[in-house]
């Protein structure tokens, strides 16, 4: 077994190729760069911006530091370092996705109760005005107006 | 002693054509019970079909589905101080003629009356998957609460004042509140009554339960049941307030 394991170890010491590596900082620093770009537009939040900063820092780090992929090919027990980089994002991906689904439900709940209190404070609207002998306009554009009293 | 404020909440989406006949039953009842339509997002004409015959209708921005049109009627009937709540559907499926008999049972102490077309001699016929679906989740509703109870999936039903209190509150079901509402009840310690109702097929238009819905009913009245003792009822906010939880 230990045999077994030691004859992958060639791939200890370029845990990634150069080029890999290359590849993988010029990635981290493109994503910093875009991050940084679609926050200064108001296109992305702070807050969601930290994830995407720490994906990027955490690239960074795996590509410059041999020993830190090795010791996190070896966490996971993937023959190589490409691989426990994929393995990686997978992960990261599947976090992020399960955050935006949350984030959506909480959406959902907040747009539900907005309309409804709304459409309360609509009605309540319309009951005043026609206490107060206005016209009652239609509520939404596209809705029929109501009968003549 | 102050006379009983009861009103009928009626969930509507697209129902023109069938939400007048519905109305038009209702007035000739002569219940004496204000009426509110909850248009959930329609394109054609229920809104103008309801405010023709004089119901108070209360418009959906967009479609929020079946479970949240119900909870802004409940959320207004909390808010003008009702006492009894009925609720039915626009489709033409419930009978009008069964609403005395729903308040009657909220007046005999029940807080919960639900309207069960198979406790009704004359029941409408239903497809073969329905009513084995009705069966089991009736079977589970009966065996959790204690009451027995045989139409688990019926929107016709009554609700007390202490009821309304409860189905205010945030985390009623947006799509299908059936089962699990009415096991929720029991929980809270809500008196549940099952009275026969008259139904009929629907005037038009297409169920909440068709095609791949009815797998996803059954998966997600399983989920939401198995979760219902440990979830928490407002996850977005502290306590569980109505959105508008100022009465004028």
């Amino acid at each position: 077994m230990l045999q077994q394991r030691e004859a992958t170890r060639p791939f200890l010491s370029e845990a990634m190729s150069t080029r890999q590596q290359w590849v993988a900082i010029a990635l981290a620093v493109v994503m910093t760069i875009w991050v940084l770009e679609l926050v200064r537009r108001r296109k992305l939040r702070e807050e969601l911006a930290v994830v995407w900063f720490a994906t990027a820092l955490a690239l960074l780090a795996l590509a410059v530091n041999h020993d830190l992929l090795d010791w996190f090919r070896d966490l996971i027990g993937a023959a190589q370092g490409t691989s426990a980089l994929f393995f990686g994002a997978i992960v990261f991906l599947m976090l992020l996705s399960l955050q935006f689904s949350i984030r959506l439900t909480k959406l959902a709940f907040q747009n539900k109760a907005l309309a409804q209190r709304m459409v309360l404070l609509e009605e309540e609207l319309q009951r005043a005005r026609a206490q107060a002998g206005s016209s009652d306009p239609p509520s939404r554009p596209g809705s029929p107006p109501p009968p003549a009293a | 002693m102050a006379a009983v404020k009861t009103c009928i909440v009626i969930p509507a989406c697209n129902e023109e054509g069938r939400l007048g006949v519905v109305l038009d039953a209702i007035r000739a009842q002569g219940i004496g019970a204000d009426v509110i339509v909850v248009d959930d997002g329609s394109h054609d004409a229920t809104r103008g079909e309801a405010l023709a015959r004089g119901a108070t209708v209360l418009s959906h921005p967009f479609n929020l589905g079946y479970g949240s049109a119900l909870h802004t009627g409940y959320l207004y009937a909390r808010r003008h101080g009702y006492d009894r709540v009925v609720q039915m559907d626009a489709d033409g499926q419930h009978d009008p003629v069964s609403i005395p008999d729903l308040l009657r049972a909220l007046d005999a102490g029940a807080d919960v009356v639900i309207g069960s077309r198979y406790r009704h001699p004359d029941p409408p016929a239903t497809t073969l998957t329905r009513r084995l679906g009705s069966r089991f989740f009736a079977w589970i509703v009966t065996a959790w609460t204690g009451v027995p109870i045989t139409d688990p999936t019926s929107g016709f039903q009554g609700l007390s004042r202490s009821a309304l209190q409860e189905v205010a509150k945030d985390g009623f079901p947006e799509d299908y509140p059936d089962a699990d509402v009415i096991i929720a009840h029991h929980l809270a310690g809500l008196r549940l009554a099952e009275v026969p109702v008259r139904m009929h097929p629907r005037l038009g238009g297409v169920s909440m339960h068709r095609g791949g819905r009815i797998a996803f009913y059954a998966y997600k009245m399983l989920l939401t049941l198995c979760l219902l003792r440990v979830r928490r009822r407002a996850p977005f906010r502290r306590g569980s307030e109505i959105p508008v939880p100022h009465a004028p």
